[in-house]
């Protein structure tokens, strides 16, 4: 499946400075690799140890991959896939880590 | 967010994002928050789990606005100067959430983060509460200073030969 990937700014450089730029796979995993392929280091910042990041947000169509399998997600033909870093927070109980 | 032009460190278009962190209703989407959640804060912050009305305690953004806005300011070529929120129980400073999500693999190191604190109730609007500024890169907080002007053409942060406009 052809995709487009929408690159946060931060990865660009792997990108040569592109915001946007196009991949293949038939799922999350894949277009990673693809993206990897071309644009060697990508991989390292958005996976660890097999998982997603945990701090890395991927959607396919507007849909968070996370809650519809991860790397395994599904990517259908001219999908387009958005990566941008996770942003949450809050004042968690003193005590906590 | 407070968004502003890119090769410029100015925030100018304030960006009020909705605080996805409450209850839907649906047992299904709750908890797809709360795992979501476990996977973002770890094990440890469990306790939390429960807490899905959390507005005063934990914030996320909703991810259809998240999407649009970035979409907008792509196009606007702008990046997220400042990313604000309040604490409302403790002070003004980042909490190790905010530390370990700033410090993403994917997360951009010129963010301003400020943080306000509402903790003190005797004074719970304006007059004295905490306003602070912060860089979060790789782990590392370094606080800057903040300087309140009426408008931007008093402050230091670059030309003003122009009134800004509202």
């Amino acid at each position: 499946m052809a995709v487009t990937v929408s690159i946060p700014t931060i990865l660009r450089t792997h990108t040569g400075g592109e915001k946007s730029v196009e991949a293949k796979g038939s799922t999350v995993a894949e277009v990673i690799d693809d993206l990897e392929s071309r644009h060697s280091g990508i991989a390292a910042r958005l996976v660890k140890d097999g998982n997603l990041h945990r701090f890395v947000n991927i959607y396919v169509d507007d849909e968070d991959v996370r809650f519809a399998g991860g790397l395994d997600a599904p990517v259908g033909e001219n999908s387009t896939v958005t990566i941008l870093p996770a942003v949450a927070g809050g004042a968690v109980a003193a005590g906590m880590r | 967010m407070i968004a502003g032009a890119e090769g410029d460190e100015r925030p100018e278009r304030f960006i009020r994002m909705l605080n996805a962190a409450k209850p839907s209703g649906d047992d299904a989407a709750d908890a797809q928050e709360r795992a979501a959640r476990s996977v973002l804060l770890g094990d440890a912050h469990a306790e939390y789990q429960g807490e899905l009305r959390s507005s005063t305690t934990y914030y996320t953004f909703d991810t259809k606005q998240r999407l649009r806005v970035q979409r907008e300011m792509d196009s606007r070529d702008e990046w997220p100067v400042v990313i604000y929120h309040s604490h409302t129980r403790s002070p003004a400073y980042p909490s190790q959430v905010d530390i370990d999500l700033a410090s993403g693999p994917a997360s951009d190191p010129r963010i301003h983060y400020v943080i306000v604190s509402t903790r003190d109730e005797a004074s719970p609007t304006v007059g004295e509460y905490e306003f602070r500024s912060f860089r979060i890169v790789n782990g590392v907080v370094t606080e800057e200073d903040v300087e309140v002007v009426e408008s931007y053409m008093f402050s230091h942060t670059g030309a003003d030969d122009v009134p800004d406009r509202a």
